[in-house]
């Protein structure tokens, strides 16, 4: 196997990371509104990603970055032909930080209303987007001779892709729903449970569709394979939901998101971008690589620490891996929402101060 | 059109990411040692201030965090040619940088705020080390990715790819310029943290509220300062030296020199036309600035006319001149500011002695509290400082600046996400701004916060922190 056959597939492995960890993040965010009717449900529901949500975003990080490092012709066509719709999604990854973050520093009911509409949002926007960047890249984008994308916003808004789209907002939503279902108890469960049926529905009807226009287009046959993993995964999602069994459904919906990631990855090699222009004009595994000497210093590295990296989040896991549910909730600890109550309620020099006071980081 | 947009979005993201960037970086390592200190000793006072800088410290990191996505993408957005370039030498730093650094940043993070009591102490005080960890480490990689633009070492031009390969990554990683970057850099975090948890400390001081966490943070506050500066000020004379060395043309332009001299004086303040070149009065410090870019006080100093010559005789015909007004106010403002800072520190360590007689004087807090812009503002002119120094090149002596913008993207493009981001951003600032202030006013958490012992971390009770 060549070096830059084993980056292509390290490239493939953090971005199949990435969807399988944020994608539940993002299902959960675009479920906020359905989970959580109350504040303390939204919490629950919030808390169940809060250790790890950040953590997840990394393997998009470093996607990014081993892209950059392994193949900056990609990097630079990609991100460059990209531009307007990369820039939605950093501006949803940027708001969606800061909604996790500041939505509970101020213990007002409008204030974290407005966050959670954010949180919403700017989950929802990326996981619908990284399906039809996706699907782009897979079929192909107007790349010139010199691999410079020569289309607009609009072309990559085509039926294809939007579908791509339709089927990874499904996919993440279900993720997120059974993986919900998974992490809390009570209410948020009962309603996270509630939504599979719908969510699952769609992400079947979604992603089979998605998956066979692209065995169609592409033409890769083995792809058939990961393809029908995919549609095993979520009919398993959904059937071990319905009979409560949900560590096993959030591992049928995980190895679904592989299924689906494998077959993009599996249709697009050994192109990295092809040219719908001229094939001669397409980027691919050999042309957009690095030298062999970066490459192996890159293979050292990430073959050293993938395994590290795994095993801290992994323990992360476990070590948050209890259900949790409205008993769980504390207090808000946020600061009353205007400027003059402080000065009143906080007067009293380190002594025993007022509920409202913040005692935790 | 496209470039001056390019560079002007580069400008704000960068510049942006940079004000949170230094004070996570100091501040998470001394939140770090106030829970070691509090581990170690059970003395609650540490508790209470790990528990309110580490508040502070979080709403910081966020902005950090979110800003720096955008990094992540932008060289391919804007700059898809200069990645193209550089891709085979910087884009490895950059994927180390996430993967041993990034990932033990937020991981780890996100156990030590969720985790006060569903890990035992040690563990959950391991947490916010391996955290702090990783900011400087994420701090040495970008800083050598950066180093090797300043100053390009192992790596040749490959003329048929039209890019420049990687030869040597070990002289990547121990460039020089990385190696007294990292230093300036970290020691200027410090200096950050510092300056952030005196002047934070003395508006309570003032007050007199919370003095009994107040006052402990604001010696460790000024201790920092103190030492830290003394820091960026020895990494920062062995830069001067480096540069001088290695871009010449930024030292000339720092002093704003057009003809060679030995000795060169250093002027402290300069009235003269815009572009510099003609003086009309200013104040000197004889042989300074040989001192600076030499280590003798007589050295010779190359002026800026000289280096654009053999510049020329090099590179062939161009204005290899940077912004000669930017590149020498920001030196001196960088240098000033610090300065500034430093004396803070002093004064405060004066006033503050134990054998002290008099209360410390009312001015001082006020003094303390205004200085917080200083290291900020250090920062960021230290780094327009070396950018715009840098100019005309974005790869010194390899890759001209105008040859690195994205040739595919519109103006339109690079217009609405210039607009968008500084719009985003400006509503972010005030957001974490109010945040910060608020915060900061509430102050520490009341005496008597002793935390649940985790013997039982499954025992149904509330999580001790949620969002
Ligand atoms: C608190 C912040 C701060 C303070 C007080 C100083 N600096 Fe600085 N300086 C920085 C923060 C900084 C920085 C923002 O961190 C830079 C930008 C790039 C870098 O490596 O550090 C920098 C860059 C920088 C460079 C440019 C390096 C290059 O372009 O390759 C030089 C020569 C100096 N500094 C020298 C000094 C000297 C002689 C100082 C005082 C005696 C000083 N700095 C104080
Ligand atoms: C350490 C990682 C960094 C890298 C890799 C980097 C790289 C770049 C690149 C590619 C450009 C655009 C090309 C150019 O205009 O020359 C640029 C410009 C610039 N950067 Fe940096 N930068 C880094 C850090 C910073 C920081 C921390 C700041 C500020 C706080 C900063 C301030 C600027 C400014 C002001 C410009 C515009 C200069 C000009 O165009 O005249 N940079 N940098
Ligand atoms: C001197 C320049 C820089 C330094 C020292 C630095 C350091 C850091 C540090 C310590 C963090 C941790 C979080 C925080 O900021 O609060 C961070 C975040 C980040 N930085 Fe920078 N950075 C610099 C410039 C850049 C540049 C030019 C890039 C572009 C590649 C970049 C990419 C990122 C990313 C992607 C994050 C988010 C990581 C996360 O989610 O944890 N940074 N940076």
């Amino acid at each position: 196997m060549e070096l830059t056959d084993i980056w292509f597939l390290l490239i493939a492995v953090l971005w199949t990371g990435y969807f399988v960890l944020e994608g539940f993040d993002f299902g959960v965010g675009t479920l906020l509104p359905v989970v959580g009717k109350t504040d303390t449900d939204r919490r629950v529901a919030i808390n169940t990603i809060g250790p790890v949500w950040d953590g997840n975003e990394v393997w998009l990080l470093v996607a990014g970055g081993a892209t950059f490092a392994a193949f900056p012709e990609w990097y630079a066509s990609l991100f460059s032909g990209f531009y307007l719709a990369l820039l939605l999604i950093l501006i949803a990854l940027i708001v969606r930080g800061v909604a996790f973050e500041y939505r509970g520093k101020f213990d007002s009911p409008r204030w974290r209303r407005n966050w959670d509409i954010a949180i919403t949002a700017s989950s929802a926007l990326p996981a619908l987007l990284w399906g039809v960047a996706f699907a782009n890249i897979v079929h192909g984008v107007p790349l010139d001779a010199d691999h410079e994308y020569t289309g607009t916003l609009l072309t990559l808004l085509n039926p294809y892709a939007l579908l791509g789209g339709v089927a990874t907002l499904a996919l993440f939503t279900f993720h997120g729903a059974v993986f919900l279902a998974l992490k809390t108890t009570g209410e948020v469960r009962d309603r996270a449970r509630h939504v599979v049926p719908a969510v699952g529905g769609t992400a079947v009807v979604a992603g089979g569709a998605f998956l066979a226009w692209t065995l169609l287009d592409k033409g890769v046959m083995w792809t058939a394979v990961s393809a029908a993993v995919a549609a095993v995964g979520l009919l398993a999602g959904l059937a071990l939901t319905l009979r409560g069994r949900d560590g096993w459904a959030f591992t049928a919906t995980a190895v679904a998101i592989i299924g689906v990631t494998v077959t993009l990855f599996g249709s697009l090699y050994p192109n990295v971008l092809p040219s719908t222009i001229d094939p001669a004009f397409s980027l691919t595994t050999a042309n957009a690589a690095s030298t062999p000497y970066t490459l192996t210093i890159m293979t050292w590295v990430a073959v050293i620490m993938t395994p590290i990296v795994l095993a801290y989040q992994a323990w992360t896991f476990w070590v948050f891996r209890k259900r949790i549910g409205r008993a769980d909730i504390p207090p808000s600890g946020g600061l009353p929402p205007l400027a003059r109550t402080t000065e009143s309620t906080t007067g009293s020099a380190g002594t025993a101060g007022p509920a409202t006071t913040p005692t935790t980081p | 059109m496209n470039l001056d947009l390019a560079r002007w979005q580069f400008a704000i993201t960068t510049v942006y990411h940079f004000l949170f960037v230094p004070l996570t970086i100091g501040l998470s390592l001394l939140v770090a040692g106030m829970q070691t200190a509090w581990v170690r000793t059970s003395d609650e006072r540490y508790l209470r201030m790990t528990k309110f800088w580490g508040k502070l410290f979080l709403i910081n990191f966020a902005m950090g965090v979110v800003t720096g996505i955008v990094q992540e993408f932008q060289f391919g957005m804007n700059w898809s040619d200069y990645s193209r370039f550089v891709g085979d030498i910087f884009g490895a730093p950059l994927a180390i940088e996430g993967l041993l650094a990034f990932f033990l940043e937020s991981t780890f993070l996100g156990l030590w705020i969720f985790g006060w009591d569903r890990l035992p102490k040690k563990v959950h005080l391991a947490c916010i080390w391996l955290a702090a960890i990783g900011t400087a480490l994420s701090a040495y990689f970008i800083l050598a990715a950066n180093a090797w633009m300043q100053h390009p070492v192992g790596s040749v031009i490959n003329d048929e790819r039209g890019r420049a390969e990687l030869v040597d990554f070990g002289a990547v990683l121990t460039n020089s310029t990385a190696v007294a970057a990292f230093f300036h850099t970290i020691t200027a975090c410090f200096v950050t943290a510092g300056v952030f948890i005196v002047a934070i400390s003395a508006y309570h001081l003032a007050r007199d509220k919370f003095t009994d966490v107040a006052t402990p943070s604001m010696r460790l506050g000024l201790v920092t300062v103190l030492i830290a500066s003394i820091g960026v000020m020895v990494s920062g004379d062995i830069q001067a030296r480096l540069m001088t060395e290695q871009q010449p043309m930024k030292m000339a332009a720092a002093e704003a020199l057009y003809e060679s001299a030995a000795p060169a004086s250093f002027s402290i303040f300069t009235v003269g036309t815009l572009d510099g070149s003609q003086e009309l009065w200013s104040i000197r410090v004889p042989g300074l600035l040989s001192f600076m870019a030499t280590g003798s006080l007589d050295g010779l100093v190359e002026g800026i006319n000289d280096v654009q010559r053999a510049s020329e005789t090099t590179y062939g015909p161009g204005d290899y001149i940077p912004n000669v007004p930017v590149t020498y106010w920001t030196f001196r403002l960088m240098i000033g500011f610090g300065a500034l800072a430093m004396l803070v520190s002093i004064l405060g360590l004066w006033f503050m002695r134990r054998r002290a007689q008099k209360p410390v004087p009312r001015w001082y807090f006020t003094a303390a509290l205004l200085a917080l812009f200083t290291p900020f503002a250090a920062n960021t002119v230290g780094w327009i400082f070396t950018e715009m120094g840098r100019q005309p090149w974005l790869v010194y002596g390899m890759l001209p600046t105008a040859a690195g913008v994205s040739p595919g993207v519109s103006t339109a493009s690079v217009l609405i996400s210039l607009i968008v981001f500084t719009l985003l951003y400006g509503v972010l600032a005030v957001i974490e701004g109010v945040l910060m202030v608020r915060y900061a006013k509430a102050g520490p958490p009341p005496a008597g916060i002793a935390e649940a012992s985790p013997d039982d971390p499954e025992a149904p009770r509330p999580l001790a922190v949620a969002y």
